[in-house]
């Protein structure tokens, strides 16, 4: 599957301004929110809640894409914003606001990464992350023969 | 239970600050082509399991099936190589290279490594390379490769 690569870009700016007003706000039931749209988005990149705005009232006044991007690293970027904004809701829902704070202000810095500068955080370290946690994590790493 | 609207206030302008400063410390230095000291024997077993032969100038590109940018690496090492005689591609996952990874020490992808006909890394790129760096830090290995 392949996607525009404005859409994600765009879904990354609205979940910039969603997580910028949730740190403002001090509100677990927003984190929460975008927790859930990130889980919808990684289970169907497209049909995103964020990427069917886009694709509904953004895409129509651009041009047509020049370049695809494979939905690998979109859907991945999705789990690691999900994995923060869960921590994030979590901590304000459960009465533990220094968590909330420090888990939405890094899954807030990693979308505004990505929306202003295309840059991928959680794509660029996953290899870091492979290095270090040591074992293959998936499971179509062949098994080494003993 | 919630913390003070001042905190974050604070927070959102630090966390948009530093973010950004990042963005572009990470935009300059991104893809650059740095020059790598030539004593790195130990590496050339590491280079010739992932099927780097000797004697050919080779551009080893690691690569992961969630980086999007390395999409836009492999085409500028493509446009390269067709510029070039005698320049070999090797595209490498590291989900099957993750020893080699560690051996070579890639930390990121796309990382690019120019081998050269000795088998030796002389140069490395963490990010996508510039065209033009990277055909210019090519030439005389490639001529050298054809001599």
């Amino acid at each position: 599957m392949l996607l525009d690569p404005r859409g994600p870009r765009f879904a990354a700016a609205l979940t910039t301004v969603v997580l910028a007003v949730a740190l403002v706000t001090g509100s677990g039931w927003l984190v929460l929110a975008q927790a859930v749209v990130f889980a919808l988005t990684a289970v169907h990149p497209r049909l995103g809640p964020y990427g069917l705005l886009f694709r509904a009232l953004v895409a129509p006044r651009l041009a047509p894409p020049a370049e695809l991007e494979p939905v690998a690293p979109v859907r991945f970027a999705q789990l690691v914003g999900l994995a923060f904004a869960a921590v994030g809701a979590a901590g304000w829902l459960a009465g533990v606001p220094l968590l909330g704070l420090v888990a939405t202000a890094a899954a807030l810095a990693a979308a505004f990464l990505n929306a202003a500068f295309g840059l991928c955080l959680g794509c660029e370290g996953y290899l870091a992350v492979r290095r270090l946690t040591g074992h293959p994590l998936t499971a179509r790493v062949p098994v080494p023969p003993r | 239970m919630q913390p003070p609207r001042l905190t974050g206030v604070l927070v959102l302008v630090a966390v948009l600050a530093a973010a950004t400063a990042f963005g572009w410390w990470r935009r300059r230095r991104d893809g650059r082509l740095r020059a790598v000291s030539p004593a790195a024997a130990p590496h050339r077993a590491a280079l010739a399991a992932l099927g780097v032969r000797p004697g050919a100038v080779t551009l080893v590109q690691f690569s992961a099936p969630v980086c999007a940018p390395c999409r836009a690496a492999r085409r500028v090492l493509e446009d390269v190589a067709g510029r070039l005689d005698g320049v070999t591609l090797l595209e490498v996952g590291v989900e099957e290279h993750l020893d080699r990874a560690r051996e070579l020490d890639v930390w990121r992808t796309p990382t690019v490594l120019l081998v050269d006909g000795d088998g030796r890394i002389v140069r490395r790129a963490a990010g996508v390379p510039d065209r033009d760096d990277l055909l210019a830090a090519l030439a005389p290995l490639a001529a050298g490769a054809r001599a």
